[in-house]
């Protein structure tokens, strides 16, 4: 292959040629999606058990949640998922500036969904709608109803955390982009991170419903 | 353009037309929209049902096409694939448990439950347990019959 034989800058030497690192990489990547997707499974179990047992809970206290902004993070966050899937569609076909731009927009919409759940927060602190024993509102009937909200700051503040992570990334993937280091010969950096951001899209996609819609 | 020409990337990767991730995208937006709609509307039990079946549907299109899991190597699939086996291995084993552990113990908690004094956030019961002189006669009978039954088990066994 003329690529390993050249031996470009960007392939390591451990590995053979560009296509065995970009699959390594890639394999990892779906590794980590696999460790990802058992973090938060056990907060998916824990959701299942404590709606199992109070059900009249999590219906009474879902309503405290506004469904429409719930709606609109879930649009912005899935927009996001397709404009980094077209910045990487756009580096496979050789051309990183729309990549870039592509790169700009999906931190921008991440940004946008922060904003929203920051709102979102803010109004569920000043109520007093908090975990465990700082819940001090007294607005949804049934016992114990800081259980639900327990579980919706755990799982949308662990959320949260990964699109805070993610918007990083991507920040540093329009700074390399912009360096001019990625091109239709090595884009996987671009890649893997949109396959996270895609898993943090996906598991808000399983969020919204569970929390603002059947809670 | 055929779509033929442009079927891999310099990389031998598959490349998906842009005009699929639109459709996918388009698909993911009107498919939020068909859940909050369905949930204004009350369908008991179903509610969860269908709210889950239209997050998986859209999980799906994610995974398949955003993440290309549908053209990529099996082997990024299998992974995934397992994590969720892992996963549903997790939750409904674990709800076995949780879901029966009223069922199974009470009859044992039964005793315990009678003694239980709740205690108040200034640290002092909220009532007073009134099983308390019942439950500790009750407990004597008990221990008296047990006592009988493991004597006439030791006869047994040395038959």
């Amino acid at each position: 292959m003329a690529e390993s034989a050249t031996h470009p800058q960007y392939l390591q030497h451990h590995f053979a040629d560009a296509v065995q690192q970009r699959e390594s990489s890639k394999l990892g990547m779906w590794i980590f999606i696999v460790t990802e997707v058992l973090f938060f499974g056990g907060l998916f179990a824990a959701y299942a058990i404590y709606r199992a047992w109070n059900p009249e809970i999590f219906h009474n206290a879902h309503t405290a949640l506004n469904w429409k902004l719930g709606a609109i993070n879930t649009m912005v966050l899935i927009t996001s998922s397709l404009t980094i899937a077209l910045a990487i569609r756009s580096l496979q076909v050789d051309r990183p500036k729309p990549a870039q731009h592509y790169l700009w927009v999906t931190l921008l919409l991440a940004a946008t969904f922060m904003v929203i759940k920051y709102f979102e927060y803010a109004h569920k602190f000043h109520l007093g709608e908090l975990p465990g024993k700082y819940y001090t509102y007294t607005g949804i009937e049934g016992t114990n109803p800081h259980v639900f909200f327990s579980i919706y700051f755990v799982m949308t503040g662990l959320h949260g955390l990964h699109v805070l992570v993610g918007m990083g990334v991507i920040f540093w993937m329009i700074l390399r982009t912009r360096r001019g280091e990625f091109g239709a010969q090595y884009y996987t950096p671009v890649e893997v991170t949109g396959l996270y951001w895609h898993l943090v899209d996906m598991i808000w996609i399983y969020l919204f419903p569970l929390l603002y819609l059947v809670g | 353009m055929s779509r033929h020409v442009e079927q891999t990337d310099a990389q031998g990767g598959h490349l998906s037309p842009t005009s699929t991730y639109l459709k996918v995208g388009a698909a993911l937006l009107t498919l939020t929209v068909l859940t909050v709609a369905i949930s204004r509307i009350n369908l008991g039990p179903w509610n969860l049902v269908v709210a889950m079946l239209i997050a998986s549907v859209k999980a799906v299109l994610v995974v398949l096409f955003f993440m290309h899991l549908l053209h990529d190597n099996k082997i990024y699939g299998s992974f995934f694939a397992g994590a969720l086996v892992f996963l549903s291995v997790l939750i409904i084993l674990t709800m076995f448990d949780t879901m029966d552990r009223g069922d199974l113990h009470a009859e044992e908690a039964a005793p315990i439950r009678a003694r239980a004094v709740i205690y108040g956030d200034d640290g002092k019961p909220l009532k007073k347990n009134i099983h308390e002189e019942k439950g500790a006669s009750e407990e004597q009978h008990e221990n008296a019959a047990a006592d009988t039954t493991a004597a006439e088990k030791s006869i047994d066994s040395t038959d």
